[in-house]
This record gives C-alpha cells, structure tokens and sequence, in this order.
C-alpha cells in the first residue's frame, strides 16, 4: 500500500516526517474533521436556535448507529436507506422530547436544559448497555463502498472520500438555509423576538420543535456515517461528545459557520498531532479550547452577547 | 454509592439435612457489572458460578454454599469497600472474578490482610503473581505474559518477523507492549517502531498510516476493547490486511470478534485459554450457560469459564480441608491438589499463585469458514500448560523467592 514510487522525486522532508505522509495525515485529518463538523453542527443550530446545551447529542449519535444496525439486523434494510430512515426516526424521538420536556425550559437558566439532557444522555446510554451489551454490535461497510482509490501519498477508502462529501453538502447546506433563505430568517428572527414573529401568523413553537428535531436528525446521520467504520457501543458517544463540545465552544456557541469551520479545521490540527506527538492527540484541542477562551472569550466565530 | 446486585436474593442454597456437620462457605463474585467489561466478565460470570456450585453441590450434598455479587464500576475504591465489607460483615470466604487490573491488585491486599481467599479471572497483570504476589491469591484464568508470550512467538516463528505496535497509553498498554517486543526480540524478530495512542481514540486512520509506511509484518495491537475494534475496523478499510500486513491481536476476547464481524475480524491472530466451541464438554457447558444467562446470541468468555473452573476447584480443596475460614490454608490445599474440571481439563496451581494450563493460539475465521454463529475461530497451535505461562522464577514473587 501507500506506494509512492510514482513521485519519489517530489518528496521532501518536513520535520523529519515525509511530506507525503503529511498529506496523507492532512487529508486523514480532514475526514475525522468532517465527522466533528457534522456533531457541532447539529449542537450549534440546536444552541442558537432554541438556547439549549444539547448535551444528549452524543446519545443521539449512538442512537443513530443503534437504528442502523437494528434496520439492519430486523428488517434488512441495508446502509443507504438507513441514511434516511435513522435519522428520521431519532429526529422524531427528538421532537417528543422537545414537546415533553424541553419546552418549559426556554425560559429557564441554560444550567436546567444542560442538566435535563445529560439526564437523557444517561439514560439512553444505560437502556442501551443494559439491552445489547457493552462490547460493541458489528456493522460492516455498504458494498458499493468498499476499496480505494490510491492518491500516491496514500490510500483513500472510498468510503472517507464518501464522508467528506457528505458532510461538507450538509453542512453548507444547513448554513446556506439558516443564513440565506427566508425560514431560516424566520427561525433567526423567532429566537431574537418570538412574539413579534409570531404575529406575522408564524407557528413559532412548531418551527423550534422541528429545528431541535433536525439538530438530533443530524446527530443521528453522523451516527449513521460511522457506524461502518467506528466501533458501535453505548458509549460511542460519550467518548465523543466532549471533543465536539470543545468544537463548538471554540467556533463560538450558536455559531453555525463557526461550528463547521472550526470542526474541519481541529480535525486538521489533532491529525497532525497524531504525527508529531501522538500522546497529546486527545488534549491537544481542550489546549486550543483554553487558548482561545482566553483570547476571545466568545469563540473565534461568536458574537459577543 | 454501591449497589449489590441481589445481595441476599442469590443465594444458593442447598441443606441436605444429613447427620453428618456440614460445611458451609460463601462466595462473592466482584465483577463489573455495567460497563467495559460487563460482556467479558460480569453477569455472564455469575451465571458462571451458579452453575460451577450447583454441579458441586449435585455431587456433594453435605456443603452449603452461598453466592453474592456485586459491580466494582471498575474503580478500586468502590471495590476495596465492597471487599472489605463483604469479608467484614457478610462472611464471604472467597471473591472472584474482577476484571480490571487496578481493582484486582487492591482486592488482593484485602484478602491478604484478611486472611480471605481471592481467585483472579477477570484481571489480566501478570504482576499479580509477579512482584505482588500473596499467599491468598491465586490467578486463574490468563495474564498478560502468557497474552504476549502467546501471540509474538507464534507470529515470529510463522515469519512474522518485523513488527510496529500501536498501544494504548497506560500501565497495562505498556506492559502488553514491553511483554511482547521481548518475546518478539528472544526469537530474532523485530520491533520496527510504534506509537503511544491516548485510551478511547475513535479514529485509528492516522496511525495505520504511520504503521503501514513501518512496512512492518506484523501489527501488534497492545491495547484492548473498544480501542482494539476501532483500530481493526479502520484497517479492514485501509486495506492493511489486503497489502499483506496482519494484525496480532494482543488482548481480544470472542465479545470484540462479535463486534468486529467476522469479515472485517478474518485473520487476525489472538491467544486464549478456553474457547466455547473446542471440545464437546465446551459446547454442553456453553448451551447451558446460554439457557442459565437467557441470552441464545451470547457466547461465554475464558474469563466467565474461569470463574466456573476456579470455584469448582475451591470448593474441592474446602471439602478436603472441611472448611473455607483460612484463606490461606485453603489457597495452600488449593496448589497442593491437582486441578480437574470438565472445562480447562487437568492442570496445576504453582506456588507464586499462577494456575496453568494449556493456551491456544486462534485464527479468526473468514465468513465462509464459520458454519454457525459463534463459530470464530481455528486453532493454530495449542502451547502446552509449561510453555504458556511466565516461568517461575522469572516473576520476581516473593513467595517463591523468600
């Protein structure tokens, strides 16, 4: 694998790591970079919208993967159509609860909407472990997705190149609609002055409920996407869910092109030091994270409030 | 916070009323019940030791037995004051099981203290019959030199002679990664590199790369569970086994070869001491298990089967001695006796604590090898009972030396 022989004459040393390594790892990081994107993104829109630390969504990822696989396993229903169907059928579990519990929260500090779905987050884990186990459940890539293509630099399965570009189209897709269409003006509008929106004849509770639906749907699509590369267990999520949360806090809460940018970019950044110091590749982003509250305490994307 | 699971409704209780006195003992078994390794060892262990009692009690109708349980949560201290009150004021003789090496070495103080009986099968650090050996432990079921011993030698021997590790960045990465390039090294093979990746990484893809421009033969995967999984799953799909690299698995249970799925698993090279589906006496003892546990799809564990040999032959040796109150006694009469059970056949205690028996070398399956589920493995090789494990006197127990 990994066969540079094609540009042997190009390499070149870059702190004593091949240059063609680093683009491999450059690229690698990216892809993990497109996975981070995709989670903040939802936690971003559901922050800025409805004014809820989403703390369950690293639940609702593992709900995501957990979907697939029972789609899998009890109806057959195989990789792609469970691109769609989990997470529509999370994203519905999100709008319940949304009318259940979330609702009477808005008005509250954000202390009892993080409190409530860290709540959720626990018990969601706990049913999980408590029905399947903790080892894990398989899940294997879709066919069509297997193999790879070979850049020179590196070998790309197919199925990373695949996760970049979903997760790019999405998340430009969700920033094109909340920044530049006229719902997403609503939706900004309804949480800047909901009682002014609402007397446009707009349906403001139902507009948030179904954001928060689509924030969870999200989570649950990146559930999905890892499903076949990552390992599916209960705790999938939470292992996951506290680097995401540093995404976002370092984008800038609520921020939405902050969320994605800063999700591919720390990517990038935990990549390389995976390189150069692989020990440090789980704190090197909380470092970054501490970094930028001190220097801008509202995140590199956030407006002040 | 401590929650026992059942405490007083697990009690296994058999009096047969008969003239002669009877001996009467109780059992813990301190597992982790809800997390990590509650697939490996916890629930599925306490069937384990039910079924061990009540086959006991079939034959010798004159002990009494009782069986408690409960979660460490794999944290020490959850799991010394459980000990400690489970010595103190329910009377236990014996606790067993504990998966997770931490909880394992503060438990073995305790009983040492105490004079109570402690059988590891859960934990793997072969410290615990190395440097911190007591005369109240005994280590039942694996370690992780035998893990190392295992799987290097026999990959080196079969030309896998170049390695890269990825390990996990902890005492018991370090270790199973030190154990293994030694025996790699003894037989003339070579450490060509590795790297040190944090507990829990989700994404291996980074350093799969760095291990496949090592050109190394062999990856040896010096970490366990989750962090295992992830890393054999990013390799499936970096086609690191299809460019003629393989992946040793350091520590794999037939739990983590379930979650990998066997096309994605096919290959990879792992050691254990029991498999469900070696000999006939593994099968009838493993569909029992299942109907016991309520769980068809689950396959029992070394470290579950462990926990069923171990008491069987404790409960032997307190027959024999007519009673379980010396910890230490009984341990003695333990290693004195030869060991027999249905599960692990015939073997030995040493004097350091370790128990011995044969280990297999075992090649996970390709989808069409495997005709029924839980069909995981070939066996490569079987290292015979004096070769798999650490020898004596390299430990460095004091028992033995003192």
């Amino acid at each position: 694998m990994c066969d540079v022989a094609g540009n042997r004459n190009r390499v070149f040393e870059i702190f004593g790591i091949p240059s063609t390594a680093l683009f491999g790892q450059l690229l690698i990081g990216l892809i993990n970079g497109s996975f981070y994107a995709l989670l903040s993104l939802g936690l971003a829109v559901i922050f800025g919208m409805l004014n809820i630390i989403n703390f369950s969504h690293g639940a609702q990822y593992m709900l995501g993967a957990f979907v697939a696989y029972l789609l899998l396993q009890y109806s057959g229903l195989g990789y792609w159509p469970a691109l769609i169907v989990a997470p529509l059928i999370v994203g519905i579990t999100g709008v319940i609860v949304e009318r259940l519990f979330l609702q009477w929260l808005y008005k509250l500090d954000h202390l009892y909407g993080l409190l409530l779905t860290f709540g959720l987050a626990l018990i969601i884990e706990g049913v999980a472990r408590n029905q399947f186990g903790s080892a894990g459940l398989p899940y294997t890539l879709p066919d069509s997705l297997r193999g790879g293509q070979n850049l020179g630099f590196m070998f790309l399965p197919n199925y990373r190149a695949w996760v970049i570009v979903a997760s790019l189209t999405i998340c430009i897709g969700t920033w094109f609609v909340i920044e530049r269409t006229r719902l997403g003006a609503n939706l900004r509008a309804a949480t800047e002055n909901p009682t002014l929106v609402r007397a446009f004849g707009i349906n403001v509770p139902r507009m948030i409920t179904l954001t928060y639906g689509f924030g969870v749907a999200l989570a649950a699509f990146a559930g999905v996407m890892a499903a076949p590369i990552y390992n599916v267990s209960p705790q999938m999520g939470s292992e996951l869910i506290i680097v995401v949360f540093a995404v976002v806090v370092i984008g800038g809460m609520g921020s939405i092109l902050g969320a994605i940018v800063t999700g591919f970019g720390l990517g990038v950044i935990e990549g390389l030091t995976k390189v150069f110091f692989p020990e440090a590749s789980n704190t090197v982003i909380f470092v970054i994270m501490a970094i930028v509250l001190l220097v801008r305490p509202a995140g590199l994307f956030g407006r002040r409030a | 916070m401590k929650r026992l699971l059942g405490t007083a409704a697990l009690a296994v209780v058999l009096a047969a009323g008969t003239a002669q006195a009877q001996t009467s003992v109780k059992i813990g078994v301190l597992s982790d019940m809800s997390s990590l390794y509650s697939d490996i060892a916890g629930p599925g262990s306490v069937v384990a030791a039910k079924m061990a009692i009540a086959d006991f009690i079939a034959k010798n109708p004159g002990v009494k037995v009782e069986l408690i349980s409960g979660d460490h949560q794999n944290k020490a201290d959850v799991g010394s004051q459980l000990a400690n009150q489970w010595y103190d004021v329910d009377k236990v003789d014996l606790i067993i099981d504990t998966p997770n090496s931490g909880v394992a070495f503060a438990v073995s103080q305790i009983s040492a203290t105490k004079n109570k009986l402690f059988i590891v099968s859960g934990a793997a650090a072969s410290d615990l019959t190395g440097p911190k050996c007591n005369a109240n432990t005994i280590h039942w079921t694996y370690d992780t030199w035998m893990l190392a011993n295992g799987t290097g030698k026999a990959l080196v021997k079969t030309g896998g002679d170049t390695w890269f590790f990825l390990t996990a960045d902890y005492a018991f990465g370090h270790s199973l990664e030190r154990d293994t390039a030694a025996a790699v090294e003894k037989d003339g093979g070579k450490v060509l590199g590795k790297v040190r990746h944090p507990l829990n990484t989700n994404d291996f893809s980074s350093f799969l790369l760095q291990a496949q421009s090592s050109k190394a033969k062999i990856i040896g995967l010096a970490n366990a569970g989750g962090d295992t999984i992830n890393a054999i799953k990013a390799g499936a799909e970096f086609g690191i086994v299809k460019g003629g690299q393989k992946f040793a698995g350091l520590l794999v249970f037939a739990s983590d070869v379930n979650a990998l799925g066997l096309q994605t698993a096919q290959g990879l090279t792992l050691t254990e001491t029991w498999y469900w589906d070696l000999n006939d006496a593994n099968r009838a003892w493993t569909k029992r298990w299942q109907a016991e546990r309520g769980a068809a799809g689950k396959f029992p564990t070394m470290v579950q089967a462990g926990v069923y040999s171990g008491i069987t032959h404790y409960l032997k040796s307190v027959v024999a001695l007519k009673s379980g109150a010396d910890g230490k006694a009984v341990a003695a009469k333990m290693k004195e006796m030869p060991t027999d059970d249905p599960l692990f056949g015939k073997g030995t205690i040493r004097a350091d604590g370790r128990k011995l028996h044969p280990a297999y070398l075992l090649e996970v399956k390709a989808p069409a090898e495997s005709k029924h589920p839980g069909d995981f493995y070939k066996v490569r090789a079987t290292i015979p009972a004096d070769e798999a494990f650490r020898p004596l006197k390299e430990g460095g127990c004091p028992l033995v030396s003192g």
